[in-house]
């Protein structure tokens, strides 16, 4: 059967129109300003310089970077997943006390700026960290025993620690919506643990662990504060590379030579990757899996590691920095948190706390709306029966979180300044670029379950009567609402921890809240350090609850599907 | 409904463009993310010139020259602070800027002066030095290492942090230091000063805010466990400042023995396509004037170049000045900046 039925497309038949509003927002905010900058780098003055490639394909320190990337990017991936995958069966299965907390707790990491969870890892693995002084104490050893700094184990930690909600979530939201009848049924015909998990789940959860793998990778691919402060100097991906020929030495020809060698890898991988989804899709009944309270001891042991995991690996950076910000030099207080509103030295650059939460919380709802409806409408546009074209169309949707934030922060400025586009110095370039960001992981959350849709159903539902919106809103609607859920909790907090952009983007003072944090932390003295902790602990804060907000909002609005 | 909000939003987002347009009587100030000056100062120029000020921050000082290159002719803004000596090179050969003489130029020392034709106008310094944690030293009874020399020296093994000079600007200055002192070429250059400085367990961050915060032990704020750290001479007043109670005494203090700091220099030039040049010019005329040198210290920790402008007190008693800072003419190091960078990563990275 075609997969022509949606109703979204019933109503527009005869305005496509709307189907290509994502395709132009891409093609002006992104490919225009891309390939001005490419153009502008690799033809300077109208002459070709390609002498970035000749380098490129010559210099054997090139070739290492782009190895150790892919390599990392991997590793990082598979620890991901190997961790999420366990706790997203825990979370779809099992009910338990704080279950949204939890969620939120894991989710946090994300929105910190690097500088922020390398002093959080720090306190918990560093030389006079936590751990180690726990373990000199009990062991009376000479040395600490924890020595991670600067290895590829820490930026592999590290890593996971950031996209570990990225894969549960993904993973969490599809899964939820899946039946628990085919996994009764193989239990009723006696298969054991081992096979329930390779021969049913796994298989029926591919589509969500493919996508959640993909984005995954693409973060770790292009992985840059992680690398240049947990992994030190001695580490470079392509992205670290691509940064320091643009900013530091001003080398535009090998800079674009490396992000166009970066964008084509990303492109043809996603390519692939379009294609084997396409393939796998598993179309499924509506209905909910069911979440039960865990009895056996061994149900409850799994349900108290998964959250002891996420309260220790995840939480105690953040309870860390959170304990930095109320500890005073003699005592504890929140006297951080109250030099935060005072202006002492009378200085423009001073920001009220409430004007950096109120610019970080605009940013991020412009975000999240912008990137919920383009991201939704970019999903109705690659599930059609076009595939071809759709084939090409998804990877070039995920090209935006491949390239780098100075190549794009380069563009923005050669690109729009003239009217009527002379936007390189408004302050909407900030939700703009993070939309640009954002709309992929919308797209890759609600594309899973869109396709999971059977196309009978809208059609039964339109042979009863319904109109093409009702049937959008009533049948399809609910039925992508998690996926649309998970995708609005990711723009979200990606806008609110993202500050590349901002800093690649002439702007005026419209500081945001990690942005207050960075100023602080580029001034000495225990104030600044304790503020920008403070700081720190508020955009956790904010955040927290956010989430808890927005899961409230999806359990009162549309209900339990 | 939906279509409708699409529909609202790109109208949003390309219809506010021309409203955010600049009028005629503001001034705009391309600058970097680390400037700050008093609101009260800030408005007596403004109702006493008439003009109104916009201030557009970018990153870091290269990020700022990066876009004003790349908006040559068509400027992002009139007049553009807080470009150093390490990228002003790179500015010049760019012909960013428009020649102005400023009438307080004559009172300013030549030695802050980098451009004959004063395409650049010089409005601060400050010196890249060794800081120590005072408490640490204190309690080892250990000597201060007075040379760039003893820090190859077994007593300070594992004690330095460093920024990577190839991110970061204190690290690019003390790199420049090396430079200085051992030279590119000879029996012992900087590079083996460098091998001998990673034998000796250096430690490379990729920034000042990592190296000083989660490296350094020194700061009241830190957490490190190294007692040294590449910072500047105006850190140790500013740790004094930004305390919850001012101590007798600096939890660190500056190395500034002959040869071991390096003086980093701002500039502010008119940008190339400005039409405000008179705004742009009474705005150069008030950075040198001695209220606003006199803000400085305390808004950007950095020293007026106005001879004319006293210190604040906790400078006074705090700040030590170097007596011999390296010095090195911008056009030397942008001539020379990715060579030595380049060297520099070759020896010590890989």
């Amino acid at each position: 059967m075609g997969r022509n039925g949606f109703a979204l497309k019933q109503v527009f038949i005869w305005r496509h129109g709307l189907l290509l509003v994502p395709l132009i927002f891409l093609a002006l905010f992104f490919f225009f300003p891309l390939l001005t900058i490419l153009l502008f780098s690799l033809f300077p003055q109208g002459q070709a310089d390609f002498s970035g490639f000749l380098e490129l394909m010559t210099s054997a320190y090139y070739r290492d970077t782009f190895v150790f990337t892919l390599i990392q990017a991997m590793l990082s991936t598979l620890l991901t997943l190997a961790l999420a995958v366990p706790s997203a069966y825990v979370f779809t299965r099992f009910q338990f006390p704080g279950k949204t907390l939890w969620m939120a707790v894991a989710t946090l990491p994300f929105v910190l700026p690097t500088v922020v969870v390398a002093a959080g890892f720090n306190a918990l693995l560093g030389p006079r960290g936590l751990l180690n002084m726990l373990l000199i104490g009990t062991f009376h050893l000479e040395t600490p025993p924890i020595q991670m700094d600067r290895t590829l184990t820490l930026i592999l930690i590290v890593h996971a620690f950031y996209n570990f909600s990225v894969a549960l979530r993904l993973i969490t939201g599809y899964w939820a919506n899946q039946s628990p009848r085919i996994e009764e049924a193989a239990r009723a015909l006696g298969v054991s643990d081992w096979t329930l998990w390779w021969r049913v789940r796994l298989p029926l959860l591919r589509p969500a662990l493919i996508a959640a793998a993909l984005l995954v990778f693409i973060f770790t691919f292009t992985s840059f504060g992680v690398v240049l402060i947990l992994g030190g100097p001695r580490f470079a991906t392509v992205e670290v590379e691509i940064y320091r020929q643009a900013n530091d030495l001003f080398n535009l020809p090998m800079a674009a030579a490396l992000s166009l060698v970066q964008i084509v890898f990303m492109f043809v991988l996603m390519l692939f990757y379009t294609r084997l989804q396409r393939r796998m899709v598993v179309s499924m009944t509506a209905q909910g899996a069911v979440a039960r309270v865990p009895r056996s001891p061994g149900q409850r042991l799994l349900v108290g590691v998964t959250v002891g995991g996420i309260a220790f690996l995840l939480g105690s950076p953040l309870v860390a920095l959170v304990l930095r910000s109320v500890s005073l030099q003699d005592g504890v207080g929140l006297f951080y948190y109250q030099q935060l509103g005072t202006n002492a030295r009378g200085s423009v650059l001073f920001v009220p706390p409430a004007q950096a939460i109120g610019n970080s919380l605009l940013f991020a709802l412009l975000t999240t709306l912008l990137s919920v409806s383009l991201g939704t409408v970019t999903a109705y546009l690659l599930s059609g029966r076009v595939s071809r074209l759709a084939a090409l169309l998804d990877p070039l949707f995920m090209l935006p979180l491949a390239t780098s934030a100075v190549t794009l922060g380069f563009g923005y400025i050669i690109a729009f300044d003239e009217p009527p586009l002379n936007l390189r110095t408004s302050p909407l370039l900030i939700p703009l670029a993070h939309t640009l960001v954002a709309m992929p992981f919308v797209v890759r959350s609600v594309l899973p379950a869109l396709r999971a849709i059977p196309p009978n159903l809208a059609e039964a539902a339109r042979s009863l009567g319904a109109s093409g919106w009702r049937v959008w809103w009533r049948v399809e609607v609910p039925l992508i609402s998690r996926g649309i859920i998970v995708g609005a909790t990711f723009a979200f907090t990606v806008s609110m921890g993202e500050f590349g952009a901002s800093l690649f983007i002439a702007r005026p003072d419209t500081p945001t809240i990690p942005l207050v944090i960075f100023r602080l932390l580029g001034q000495p003295g225990a104030l600044n350090y304790g503020q920008a902790m403070a700081m720190s602990s508020i955009l956790l804060l904010v955040c927290a609850l956010a989430f808890v907000g927005i899961e409230r909002l999806r359990k009162a609005g549309i209900g339990e599907f | 409904m939906r279509r409708c909000v699409l529909f609202f939003m790109l109208c949003l987002l390309l219809g506010v463009a021309p409203l955010v347009a600049r009028d005629n009587e503001t001034l705009t100030l391309v600058t970097h993310d680390s400037f700050s000056m008093s609101e009260d100062l800030l408005a007596v120029f403004q109702s006493e010139t008439g003009i109104t000020v916009q201030i557009l921050r970018s990153g870091d000082a290269g990020a700022m020259v990066n876009q004003s290159i790349l908006s040559k002719g068509n400027p992002l803004g009139d007049v553009m602070f807080g470009v150093d000596n390490t990228f002003l090179g790179r500015a010049l050969a760019a012909d960013l800027f428009v020649p102005y003489e400023s009438p307080l130029l004559k009172d300013v020392s030549d030695e802050f002066k980098s451009d004959a034709e004063n395409r650049v106008t010089p409005v601060d310094f400050g010196d890249v030095c060794l800081n120590y944690d005072a408490g640490y030293f204190a309690a080892e009874s250990a000597a201060i290492p007075e040379s760039l020399v003893n820090l190859t020296q077994p007593a300070y093994k594992g004690q330095l942090v460093v920024e990577n000079p190839a991110t970061s600007s204190p690290g690019l200055a003390f790199l420049l230091a090396t430079v200085q002192q051992f030279g590119t070429e000879g029996d012992y250059t900087y590079l083996d000063y460098w091998r001998d400085l990673v034998a000796n367990d250096v430690y490379i961050s990729d920034n000042w805010s990592d190296a000083y915060y989660n490296q350094f032990s020194g700061s009241a704020g830190s957490q490190g466990a190294r007692p040294l750290v590449v910072s500047y001479a105006s850190s140790p007043p500013a740790e004094v400042y930004f305390m919850e109670t001012p101590p007798e005494q600096a939890p660190t203090a500056s190395i500034v023995a002959d040869g071991m700091c390096f003086r980093q220099i701002e500039y502010v030039g008119i940008l190339a396509g400005s039409s405000h040049l008179d705004a742009a010019k009474q705005w150069i005329d008030f950075m040198l004037s001695v209220p606003f040198q006199e803000d400085m210290p305390l808004q950007m920790f950095v020293f007026p170049v106005n001879p004319a402008a006293t210190l604040p007190a906790v400078f006074e008693q705090f700040a030590q000045m170097p007596a011999e800072p390296v010095q090195m003419d911008a056009a030397t190091i942008d001539a020379n900046r990715e060579a030595w960078l380049q060297a520099w990563a070759e020896t010590v990275l890989r």
